[in-house]
């Protein structure tokens, strides 16, 4: 290659040094393996987040909202008790570290599995759980009361009140903060070579340490993160302009 | 049940008490509203006003008293009050159209979900509507892109979509620049005209005068004065009413 010869010694350099880290024994099978499996996990997790946020969030509403309304019955003790047990969820996420959380799982809860990526999207899905919780829940409380009250004068029941008229509303309101929880997400399993579970930055970490040389795989790791929340951001900027256009 | 047998609401010593009795809203308010009737409450802020038209459809619930609504005690916790509701309009002072909707959609959403109408029948009956109050061409905007008035309307005409026995009224012009109270008293007029049930809250004096068919004037929680227009406005028999016609007219 005869060509390279000419090149000046600074590209030169760069080339051996790319040719080292990702094309020698297919090293570059570390670094789209480990973003398969960084997708994997956040996607999978985010839908246990949301699903997980939805529900915590409306049994918080929910016992704000109507408990001194309620009468003394079996309701208001169910819905205390779920209130209790939101509660203290949301302590225990978000009062401990992620980290922490993973190993938990992994070392503890399921010791007896080896199911990675499992573990890692029920870790990360139920440490996401509870800030989208509060997210959702900020969203519900900021629609104005008099919506509430509008649907309900109508005939509309609290859960058709709630999917028909305060959550499309809430939804806008709270989309970039959500998107917000979701770019922090994708970029927090990077913990998760604490067990074991070689995502992206495990990835370029196994090639660091195979090579010695640690800012061609760093570097890639860090713009492929940076390529992946750009296009996200995007993403979200288009949908909150489609959501907001038919209200001018 | 009530003996007469057009009393549409009774209510039987209505109260409604926070902090365990120290505020009294409500205390023990009593009143039949029959059907075709124009009930007008007025009284100064915080005389319980709002709060006995908000316990009407149990926006608020009472803390103890009965209101019959068509016979049945809406106070009963095994009473379908969702169901009754469809049949109480509400008009808020806020409006509190839906903003993610437009006004068609505003209009059809509880007759098609509760309803259970088609969406043909329920556009037709909500353009009809929208005819009566001369809104027909704003039926594909956004509540954002209406005045005052305009929303107050389009909330007047989303309550008939449903085709009540009653419209409550809380404080419907409150809310409004000056210039727009007319258009909305007018359609509240041609209402009344048209035979239907309403009970409003209002400080528009002059509306109660010409439209109400029974004036009810309410202070601290309890009902001081309940006469036809002209008796409440001409000949009131109380201090505290005396001094309230006297402040607001």
């Amino acid at each position: 290659m005869t060509f390279l010869l000419s090149m000046p010694a600074w590209l030169q350099k760069l080339y051996d040094d790319f040719k080292l880290n990702f094309i020698d024994k297919d090293r570059y099978n570390y670094i789209f393996k480990g973003l398969g499996i960084t997708l994997e996990v956040t996607f999978f997790a985010v839908l246990l987040g949301i699903a997980l946020g939805m529900v915590i969030a409306i049994i918080r509403t929910t016992h704000d909202k109507n408990i001194s309304d309620m009468s003394m019955g079996p309701a208001k003790v169910i819905i205390k008790i779920l209130n209790l047990i939101a509660k203290l969820y949301l302590t225990v996420i978000r009062g401990t570290p992620v980290v922490v959380q993973l190993m938990i799982s992994y070392f503890i809860i399921f010791a007896s599995s080896n199911n990675k990526v499992m573990i890692a999207v029920l870790a990360f899905g139920i440490n996401s759980g509870a800030y989208v919780a509060e997210i959702i829940r900020s969203g519900i409380m900021s629609i104005d009361n008099g919506q509430f009250e509008a649907g309900r004068s109508l005939g509309f029941n609290y859960v058709q009140t709630m999917i028909l008229i305060i959550m499309p509303q809430a939804f806008k309101n709270i989309l970039p903060a959500l998107a917000n929880e979701f770019i922090v997400l994708i970029k927090e399993t990077s913990v998760s070579g604490y067990v074991g579970l070689q995502e992206l930055t495990k990835g370029g970490d196994i090639i660091r340490s195979q090579t010695y040389s640690a800012f061609m795989p760093l570097i890639a790791v860090a713009l492929i993160y940076l390529v992946i929340v750009i296009f996200f951001s995007k993403l979200i900027t288009l949908l909150e302009r489609r959501l907001r256009n038919n209200e001018r | 049940m009530n003996g007469n047998s057009d009393v549409l609401i009774s209510v039987r010593n209505l109260k409604k008490y926070y902090n365990k009795g120290e505020i009294r809203a409500l205390d023990g308010i009593s009143a039949d509203i029959h059907k075709g009737e124009v009930v007008v409450i007025i009284g100064p802020s915080g005389s319980g006003k709002s709060t006995f038209l908000r316990s009407l459809n149990l926006l608020e619930r009472p803390t103890d008293g009965q209101i019959l609504f068509e016979g049945e005690d809406i106070t009963d916790s095994s009473v379908n009050i969702n169901k009754l509701r469809m049949k109480m309009g509400m008009v808020f002072q806020h409006f509190n159209l839906f903003p993610h909707l437009s006004v068609l959609d505003n209009m059809t959403l509880a007759p098609r979900k509760l309803l259970k109408m088609n969406k043909a029948d329920a556009e037709s009956k909500a353009m009809e509507l929208l005819r009566k109050v001369a809104l027909e061409d704003r039926a594909k905007a956004f509540p954002a892109q209406l005045s005052g008035g305009q929303k107050q309307r389009i909330a007047i005409v989303r309550a008939l979509c449903m085709s009540p026995d009653v419209l409550l009224f809380d404080e419907p012009t409150s809310a409004l620049d000056p210039e727009m109270v007319g258009e909305v008293l007018d359609v509240m007029k041609d209402l009344a005209n048209e035979g239907m049930t309403m009970v409003v809250v209002t400080h528009e004096m002059g509306f109660a005068k010409e439209v109400a068919t029974r004036v009810i004037f309410m202070d601290d929680g309890v009902m001081i004065e309940e006469a036809t227009p002209d008796q409440i406005f001409d000949n009131p028999q109380s201090d505290r009413l005396k001094t309230f016609l006297a402040k607001v007219l």
